[in-house]
């Protein structure tokens, strides 16, 4: 994984997995950004997805799509972890950020679930972060990382 | 039983560090309570009216007599000197330190033992027939099949938050001893061509709106199960309401949108997820099966069993049944004596329990859903031993299935949610039918403190339900539930009582049974065939 690699944008705190620069486009609406697909696509490279919107509107413009914002309005809403695996499954590789209240504890899931950037309303603690990211050596399932499930390793 | 090899082990000794790491946040004020909530219930702890509780899975109620021996231990050291065992076929603890339960877990993790899901929203805990690998009647044993999803559901990346708590239940027999159907997806294991895979149905449940869950899909091959949970998952991750909490449950999903529009979008789904990869090989099944091998049974064990004593034969008859071996028998223990409380056990009933476990029973032990617990694999000839170590320590109560046999929940002596107590409530009526029991046969009493069922109320022969009106306990009265394969929901008598009137009129109804009965018929047959009016009339009239 790449180092983290602590930044800002606009004022707020960046957490980013990625050897990128952060894309600095304004992300749109879900609504706007497919408005404007029609008849020629306006070009906008930064989507915004609130928790509710289906994901899946997205998979016909993954490679227009340079950053995908979801947004967690609270940390207990997790319909943004089901967008990031079917965004990922669908083969996206752009920056797929978890913005709003994103929280250290629930931060290795979203990792497993392919998000490589996050826009935390709260501060994250280092030290916490470190300690939680490394903690498992062994994951039971496949997530949309690269890691292999122990029954994978288990078959040898 | 399954054995964990070091991947597991590492996993569960993780979750032990992760969880000592957020306590001591907590404990210093880095976690609100807010915050610390979700991630403490996804561990088992719980805030409850006096203590915190923690809830200790036991996968699919199977364990050895070394952890039930640590469960005991903890009793005493952390506890009161008893836990509680529940519907869930877990344990609870209910006067507990948040400061103790790191350590607490560690102990746990020494016996391959952990509190991981169970509570919060996320998968919970799999549970599955009590007398799975023991019963005749089944296609398989379904526990490998329930530690495959154990594995899979445990830190599931995209399902750790959903709208909602979520239960599966495994079983692989036509009679259900696991109330599968009012799971949030029940599981059957069935044979189709010689081939094994899982029929599943979906959007069962209590609480207040129950659910009988419908049939989803026929035939699920073993190595597409974990797409197709993935799948059904996902859909209901996406659309489960998150506004409302009674309306989150998948059931009320399933309902709105209807099963033939449910079962489309996880056709949809299904067929895109199932080229990711996510199923384990074959191998990995086979594996886990192998660790549930049948124990070495004596083929010459002897059937015969001397009924001389009628209070043995008695217990005989009613906590004895069948065992798929010839010479062995299961044995079920009953956690409910007459006026006691339902589930609990003291830690030197659990220990008795774990020796009677290691000498008599290959080691093995279960949890039923009906809080009792079961030795599986018991040389029929031992039985008479077993029985009088059993009748020493109070735990020889012959009321398998009897109108003693309670499910009731913690109620308001425990529970902060709730609005009435169920535990005395349970004791009162054990008393007062303890007398007619044998007489009025099979018949499932079960009482929940409120609406949300923990007691599973909606499943009794007789649920009972504690309410609040206007500041006053009161109980709502219902007949006609059976969480077994003929599954149905109760239906309400009508107006409430207080607890020594939802008494009187539960034997009012038991004895109104007893006049109307046919022969062969249990009570719950009986209410079938005349309907509600009779009782009513012997209730109200
Ligand atoms: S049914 Fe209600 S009172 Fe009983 S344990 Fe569940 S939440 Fe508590």
């Amino acid at each position: 994984m790449a180092d983290r690699d602590q930044s800002e944008i606009g004022g707020e705190p960046l957490l980013r997995f990625r050897d990128d620069q952060p894309h600095d486009e304004p992300a749109v609406t879900l609504d706007a950004f497919l408005a404007d697909q029609t008849p020629e696509p306006s070009g906008a490279t930064a989507v915004r997805l609130e928790a509710g919107d289906d994901a899946r509107a997205l998979l016909p413009h993954l490679d227009r799509l340079a950053l995908i914002e979801v947004s967690f309005p609270t940390f207990r809403d997790g319909r943004g972890y089901s967008a990031a695996r079917i965004l990922r499954e669908a083969g996206y590789s752009g920056e797929l950020r978890a913005a709003g209240d994103v929280l250290v504890d629930q931060l290795p899931l979203m990792r497993r679930c392919g998000f490589d950037s996050f826009a935390p309303e709260a501060e994250i603690d280092a030290a916490t972060l470190r300690r939680s990211l490394s903690r498992y050596d062994y994951r039971y399932q496949r997530g949309a990382d690269p890691i292999a499930p122990v029954w994978k390793l288990r078959g040898g | 039983m399954y054995r964990y090899d070091h991947y597991d082990q590492s996993i569960v000794d993780a979750r032990v560090d992760e969880f000592r790491d957020q306590v001591t946040r907590r404990l210093s004020g880095q976690l609100t309570e807010d915050q610390f909530k979700p991630i403490r219930l996804m561990n088992g702890l719980y805030l409850q009216l006096h203590a915190y509780m923690l809830r200790v899975a036991i996968p699919y109620g199977t364990l050895d007599s070394r952890q039930m021996r640590m469960l005991g231990s903890i009793a005493r050291d952390h506890d009161r000197g008893y836990g509680h065992f529940t519907t869930r076929q877990n344990l609870q603890f209910n006067w507990i330190k948040l400061e103790e339960t790191p350590d607490i877990l560690a102990k746990l993790a020494t016996v391959e033992m952990h509190a991981i899901q169970t509570s919060g929203n996320c998968i919970r805990n799999i549970s599955s027939d009590q007398f799975a690998g023991a019963a005749a009647d089944e296609v398989a044993d379904p526990r490998p099949w329930a530690e495959l999803i154990r594995q899979w559901s445990t830190f599931h990346p995209e399902f750790s938050y959903l709208p909602r708590k979520f239960k599966i239940a495994v079983i692989a027999a036509d009679e259900d001893r696991a109330a599968m159907r009012l799971h949030d997806i029940g599981i059957q294991l069935v044979e189709r061509d010689g081939l094994l895979g899982a029929r599943i149905y979906v959007g069962g449940g209590m609480g207040r709106t129950p659910m009988i869950a419908p049939l989803i899909r026929d035939f699920v091959a073993a190595d597409d199960l974990m797409s197709y949970l993935e799948a059904a998952l996902r859909v209901y991750n996406r659309y489960g309401r998150r506004d409302n909490i009674y309306k989150a449950r998948i059931k009320i999903l399933v309902h709105e949108i209807g099963a033939d529009a449910y079962r489309a979008q996880v056709e949809e789904e299904f067929a895109a997820v199932k080229q990711l990869g996510l199923d384990p090989p074959a191998a990995e099944l086979a594996r886990i099966t192998a660790m549930f091998a049948a124990p070495p049974f004596d083929p010459a064990a002897p059937a015969e069993i001397d009924r001389t004593d009628p209070d043995f034969a008695l217990w005989l008859d009613q906590n004895v049944r069948a065992h798929k071996a010839p010479g062995y028998s299961i044995v079920t223990i009953s956690l409910k004596p007459v006026g006691g409380i339902p589930g609990d056990a003291t830690a030197d009933q659990i220990d008795l329990v774990a020796d009677l476990a290691e000498r008599h029973s290959f080691d093995e032990l279960r949890v039923t859903h009906a809080q009792n617990l079961v030795l599986p694999h018991v040389r029929t000839s031992d039985l008479h031993a077993i029985w009088q170590q059993l009748a020493d320590a109070g735990l020889a109560e012959p009321n398998l299935d009897l109108a003693t046999d309670i499910i009731a929940c913690p109620g308001l002596d425990y529970c902060s949610l709730a609005n009435a107590r169920s535990i005395p409530l349970a004791q009162k009526l054990s008393e007062r039918l303890a007398p007619v029991q044998h007489n009025l046969g099979e018949l499932k009493m079960k009482i929940s403190g409120c609406i949300n069922a923990c007691g599973h109320h909606h499943a009794g022969h007789i649920g009972i339900l504690g309410v609040d009106k206007k500041g006053t306990e009161n109980y709502q009265l219902s007949f006609g539930g059976s969480g077994a394969e003929d599954v149905s929901l109760a239906k309400i008598t009508g107006p409430g009582f207080d607890e020594d009137g939802v008494v009187d009129a539960v034997e009012r109804a038991t004895d109104t049974y007893r006049t109307l009965r046919e022969p062969g018929e249990r009570f719950l047959d009986t209410y079938r065939r005349v309907g509600m009016q009779p009782f009513k009339e012997a209730i109200y009239g």
